[in-house]
């Protein structure tokens, strides 16, 4: 069969790069991703159901997704903006800050856990500020939204830029000519076209969020019922040895984040389209 | 450049009617626009960036350096780089493969290893070092047979290893699938009418046109390797000196409330971060800007 396809290409090599490619993809991901159905496979469906749904976990869920959902809408708001303001506007040193945007993707989760936990308690540079008015956010589920906006940050800010860069001149020309005010224009026009990527940009941020771990359980103060991620919740039950117990969980998060990004690329897919007509 | 373009150039036919300046943001919104971004990335990211490296030398320079120079994180500078100097080659001689595989020729199920390449970006970091205690572990797969046989991979080096493999798997490989797939192989395919080998072509031809690509993914799964927090303390253990890489080490310090060594040992890190990022850019300006045209002298020559 494998020779049949060669034929297709005059190239060297299909079957060596292929084949190492395929098993060493198996024996890093497929397998070991596969242990995690197998293991949960062998819990009883209402045990599985019952473990799944205790009320510990939905807290947790609703942890992790609720703050997930409005840290992504931040940065879909605010990272929007950003974008527009780097691609569109000039100001001094944009460059070196639009190079620091990738920031939360080079800095490790850990050390941007630690050091918002202390930016932002009650004694912190911003935190002391805002405690003056009563607002808290370290050790509270408004810290692990903090924590989701800055490593989902480069997402939004990297999906719209290229794509406000290649908006043409020509467009908002024309609307201009058609007799649109600049509102007009934004609402009518440049939204419109943006939409589906600052909706990638969302889901792509909420995904990252839903998954985080490191950054969150510094800043999170990690209450049961309250404010314990999802993530730091199968951690949890590992190290009490409750080995079905975490990966019934696990396999739950695993399920959610293979529909996320099959939306993900469903979003890209319409946003591409978008593009091209 | 763009930016400075779209906002300028319209200024020719518009700026004779202040007021109605219908292709850009009266200057008022933009400088609005432009300082609401700068406090939102000012407070999100360039504020906690400040505070690492303020808290690190907050106890003065002799305490920061004493805290790098403590044997423990001796140890886990020498395990993460370890860690990485294992990873990264493996995952960078995959990538290169997977890149061949999938840019030069075409067979079915194609679109679905892409997908599958780009697994590991989506699943949670917990759950990527969930999956190998799973395997490896004393209630695992193997958990048994590797007890009997006094090897030891989760709670060890071995299983660290094998977490950072998985979350760093896709960097080099998508960059490179991405690159090659917009170079095409028609150079290839003509230095192998030219009567050049596989190797050949690869070394003279690829692999020139490919290299900075190389580098691009290399450092990015770098900067992951070194600084993976969530999947290697799953499976580490936390055995100080012994299974600790960097930032397990830098949350033990956290945790025991000794802040200033905390922030010492994470503004390497953070260090780390910012090289990444201005190889990263260095990188990309240089992909950006047109290969350069080799006179015939030059050709020659080599």
């Amino acid at each position: 069969m494998l020779s049949g396809l060669r034929k297709q290409s005059i190239l060297p090599g299909l079957v060596p790069t292929l084949g190492y490619t395929v098993f060493y993809l198996s024996l890093i991901v497929l397998i070991p991703l596969s242990a995690l159905v197998f293991k949960t496979a062998g819990m009883t469906l209402d045990g599985f159901i019952n473990t799944v749904t205790a009320p510990r976990v939905m807290a947790s869920y609703k942890v992790t997704f609720g703050a997930a959902f409005v840290a992504a809408l931040i940065n879909a708001v605010f990272g929007s903006l950003t974008a527009w303001v780097l691609v569109r506007y000039s100001f001094p040193g944009k460059k070196i800050i639009d190079a620091l945007v990738d920031l939360p993707f080079a800095l490790p989760t850990a050390v941007v856990g630690i050091t918002l936990a202390t930016v932002y308690s009650s004694n912190g540079w911003v935190g002391s500020y805002l405690d003056s008015f009563g607002i808290k956010i370290a050790y509270s589920p408004a810290g692990i939204v903090v924590a989701m906006v800055v490593i989902g940050m480069p997402f939004v800010i990297r999906t719209l830029q290229p794509v406000i860069e290649e908006i043409e001149k020509e467009t908002e020309e024309c609307a201009a000519c058609l007799g649109a005010n600049r509102l007009q224009t934004f609402q009518l026009v440049i939204f419109p076209m943006l939409l589906p990527s600052i909706l990638t940009g969302f889901a792509l941020a909420f995904a990252r969020g839903v998954g985080e771990y490191g950054s969150v359980i510094f800043i999170a103060g990690n209450m049961p019922m309250v404010s314990e991620i999802t993530s730091l919740l199968i951690v949890t039950k590992l190290e009490q040895y409750d080995y079905s117990g975490a990966t019934a969980i696990a396999l739950v998060m695993l399920i959610v984040s293979f529909v996320l990004l099959l939306a993900i690329n469903l979003l890209q897919r319409w946003s591409r389209r978008y593009a091209e007509g | 450049m763009s930016a400075m373009e779209t906002v300028a150039s319209p200024a020719i036919s518009v700026q004779e009617q202040p007021g109605r300046n219908a292709l850009s943001e009266p200057a008022m919104i933009r400088w609005l626009l432009t300082g609401v971004a700068l406090l939102f990335l000012g407070f999100f990211l360039f504020l906690p960036l400040l505070a690492v490296f303020g808290q690190a030398l907050e106890k003065g320079f002799s305490a920061y350096l004493a805290a790098i120079r403590e044997p423990d994180c001796r140890a886990a500078i020498r395990l993460t780089l370890l860690v990485a100097a294992i990873s990264v080659p493996l995952n960078l001689v995959f990538g290169v493969a997977a890149g061949w595989a999938v840019t030069k020729f075409r067979f079915p199920g194609k679109n679905l290893l892409v997908t599958l390449i780009d697994l590991p970006f989506s699943v949670s970091p917990i759950i990527s070092g969930l999956i190998y205690v799973l395997v490896f572990g004393l209630q695992g797969w193997l958990g048994p047979w590797l007890y009997e046989h006094d090897i030891k991979i989760i709670f060890a080096v071995p299983g660290i290893i094998l977490a950072t493999i998985f979350v760093t798997f896709p960097f080099v490989a998508r960059e490179l699938i991405a690159l090659m797939q917009a170079q095409g192989s028609d150079e290839e395919e003509a230095a192998m009418v030219l009567g050049a080998n596989g190797f050949q072509i690869f070394w003279r031809v690829t692999f020139p046109n490919i290299r900075w690509g190389i580098i691009y993914g290399v450092i990015l799964c770098n900067a992951r390797a070194m600084g993976e927090f969530g999947a290697v303390s799953v499976v580490s253990g936390h055995i100080r000196g012994m299974t600790n890489t960097i930032p397990l080490h830098v949350e033990i310090l956290y945790n025991e409330y000794n802040f200033a060594a905390a922030f010492a040992v994470a503004s390497l890190l953070a260090l780390l971060a910012l090289a990444t990022l201005a190889v990263k850019s260095l990188v990309e300006w240089k992909m950006r800007s047109p290969r350069p045209v080799r006179k015939p002298a030059q050709c020659a020559s080599t």
